[in-house]
């Protein structure tokens, strides 16, 4: 018997990769770039970074939708993502500019006079004017691109494996998780952190040699990447958790003892799945800060993981599209509420600012879909799935 | 003579102070069918906990196989994969996946993520399991999810999940609990001839099921062995039948 293939199987895959195609075509159709410009580049910026934080989400619903971890922890992947990437954008960049104005001098300066006036731009703000160590491969794209996923990755399953080796579960591995991040992040709001500190990195959004390719170019390039990724990403997902090794990553979500006794080696197969989900997330990172032009350490901060355990509950956790459909969601409302977009509602005695009371908007509508539809509203799409099912079996 | 398959020897295990397994040797071979009886409280589900990792003990050793393994050392997994399989005393199946994905999951293949991951339907896994459903009794329950099933379908489920692994050794915590007569009648079908080629393990309070399966029986007591034997012999031992009037 020839295995249907998993495609075949889960046609929602189909139908995310349509969706996903038409919107970006659409949306490019509509660009500055296109000479359109119905959609202006900020905004195609907003929604290329809204894929990023759909990858995220997607990362997100596997590891604790399908296999029950519920990491507090991972946007510290994305972060650490973006990060890998700024170096190089930040290095790679300084160094034009640096070589730009000493060559108007009449002695041609010498590489290391390049690299010292680099380290002098670049870390001025934080009172030195040398390279940290970690700054060692900065003028390598290549290798700043392997970190993207070496330097998560490998966090990952170092924590990853001390934590389920021990087996840390539930509260108190989400509680680990969040100290992970909380860590991270205020190792890296110091100035001797090497990475600048609270300043963090910018200019993230000027893509060195390509200072004559106009930002609506580069927007819709970072668009289709994020739109690309966010695909692969999907379908990659979508496999892991199809399958045999979907019912043993949800037999853990359920019943890890029982998966034990079995003869699974769990932990093994937590750990990959943790691993997996943070090199995924610090791939969406490493998309999402070049569109976003600036990283910082408050990025990191504990409060962005619990939001994205927000967005993929909201979307309906156990179902890839939910996450997407929550991130996009929750992450575009948020954005347009904390935007001044939402207009404010006088009541009279008392004007409602949404900037100040959307996070309070935010945390009743998740207690509202906890309490009311735990589906949340992916939820919706398998009701209307099963009576369009079971109305065509009449 | 058989081969001893397992051997539990001085195990002693307690929980705050309360002893519930107290110096217990125990012994099976391969093939052999075994029923445990003994009061509730008695330390029958701790001993299975003992085998298969779930508990460690404070003293004692078990040692599995020709090449005298000590299980004492392995991990719950490990135990698992070396051959031992367990029905638990509560039904415990994966109740939000199907018939099928629960069998598919216990079915004997490489447990490693990598060959999980990419691991492939073959005809003969598809056809184990169309055996195995009909064994059972559940063919027609294949694509139904486990969570709806009755509790003596989840009771059959679960064996059929330990046949699935194709175990030595099969640990059987009160397999006829909830069932209707016919229910128990098949089930001993089932164990006996599971027996046939294994070493199983039944922990039963139901007499009348007991009687049915037809092999010696060790009697527990307050953690430890308190008789062995055919069923007559053990029913006419004055400690069996205190302890049982007793309770
Ligand atoms: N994890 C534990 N912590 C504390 N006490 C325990 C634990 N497990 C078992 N016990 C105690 O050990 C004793 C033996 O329990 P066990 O479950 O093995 O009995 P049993 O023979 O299976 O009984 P039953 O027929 O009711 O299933 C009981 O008194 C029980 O309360
Ligand atoms: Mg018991």
């Amino acid at each position: 018997m020839k295995r249907k293939s998993f495609v075949a199987e889960n046609p929602s895959i189909l139908w995310f990769l349509a969706a996903l195609a038409l919107f970006t075509i659409f949306v490019t159709a509509m660009s500055e770039a296109a000479g359109i410009g119905v959609v202006s580049t900020s905004f195609i910026k907003t929604l290329g970074k809204t894929l990023c934080l759909c990858l995220i989400a997607v990362a997100m619903d596997i590891v604790w939708g399908y296999c029950g971890i519920l990491s507090l922890g991972h946007f510290a992947f994305f972060g650490l993502g973006g990060y890998a990437i700024g170096m190089w954008l930040m290095y790679a960049r300084t160094e034009i500019i640096v070589t730009e104005s000493l060559s108007a001098a009449a002695i041609p300066p010498t590489p290391e006079e390049i690299h010292d006036a680099v380290a002098t731009q670049i870390f001025g703000v934080v009172g030195t004017n040398e390279f940290p160590l970690i700054w060692a491969f900065a003028d390598s794209l290549f290798m700043q691109l392997a970190f993207v996923i070496l330097v998560p990755g490998l966090l990952a399953l170092v924590f990853g494996w001390l934590a389920f080796r021990s087996r840390v579960t539930g509260v108190y591995l989400s509680i680990l998780t969040q100290a992970m991040t909380l860590a991270l992040s205020l190792y890296l709001f110091q100035n001797d952190s090497g990475l600048r500190g609270n300043n963090g990195l910018s200019g993230l959004q000027n893509i060195p040699y390509l200072g004559d390719v106009p930002q609506s170019m580069i927007s819709i390039a970072f668009f289709w990447a994020s739109a690309l990724a966010l695909a692969l990403g999907y379908v990659l997902c979508a496999y892991v958790v199809s399958g045999k090794m979907g019912s043993v990553i949800r037999g853990i979500r359920d019943n890890e003892s029982r998966v034990r006794f079995l003869g699974y080696h769990v932990e093994s197969y937590k750990l990959f799945v943790f691993t997996l989900t943070a090199v995924i997330a610090a791939i969406a990172g490493a998309l999402y800060y070049p569109q976003a032009g600036i990283i910082n350490p408050a990025e990191i901060a504990p409060i962005a993981s619990i939001y994205l355990a927000v967005w993929v509950a909201i979307g309906g956790r156990g179902r890839l599209y939910g996450a997407v459909i929550g991130a996009a969601f929750v992450s575009l409302l948020s954005s347009w509420f904390t935007g001044g977009g939402a207009p404010s509602i006088p009541l009279g005695f008392y004007t409602i600012q949404w900037t100040d009371w959307w996070l309070v908007l935010l945390g009743l509508s998740f207690v509202a879909v906890t309490l009311l539809a735990p589906q949340g509203i992916g939820g919706l799409f398998d009701l209307i799935g099963k009576k369009s099912k079971s109305e065509g079996a009449k | 003579m058989m081969n001893t398959l397992l051997e539990l020897s001085g195990v002693s295990v307690s929980f705050d102070g309360f002893k519930a397994i107290n110096n217990l040797s125990f012994q099976i071979g391969e093939p052999e069918l075994r029923a445990i009886i003994g009061p509730n409280g008695a330390g029958k589900t701790t001993f299975m906990d003992i085998i298969t990792g779930k508990t460690r003990p404070d003293e004692g050793r078990v040692i599995w196989g020709e090449k005298s393994v000590s299980l004492l050392k392995l991990s719950e997994s490990q135990i698992a994969r070396a051959g031992i399989g367990r029905k638990f005393q509560k039904p415990t199946v994966f109740e939000a996946q199907t018939v099928r994905e629960n069998l598919a999951m216990a079915l004997k293949n490489e447990r490693s993520p990598f060959s999980v991951l990419f691991y492939r339907k073959t005809k003969e896994g598809a056809e184990k399991i169309e055996a195995l459903a009909e064994e059972i009794g559940l063919t027609d329950e294949l694509t139904r999810v486990a969570g709806e099933l009755s509790h003596g379908q989840k009771q059959w489920l679960e064996i059929g999940m330990l046949l699935a692994q194709d175990p030595r050794l099969l640990l059987v915590d009160e397999p006829a609990a909830g069932m209707t007569p016919a229910e128990r009648e098949h089930t001993t079908d089932l164990l006996r001839r599971a027996a046939e080629t294994r070493a199983v393990v039944v922990v039963e309070h139901d007499m009348e099921f007991v009687r049915r399966l037809d092999c010696r029986v060790t009697v527990l007591h307050e953690g430890s062995v308190l008789a062995e034997g055919s069923l007559e012999h053990v029913t006419a031992n004055q400690d069996v039948i205190d302890v049982y009037l007793g309770r």
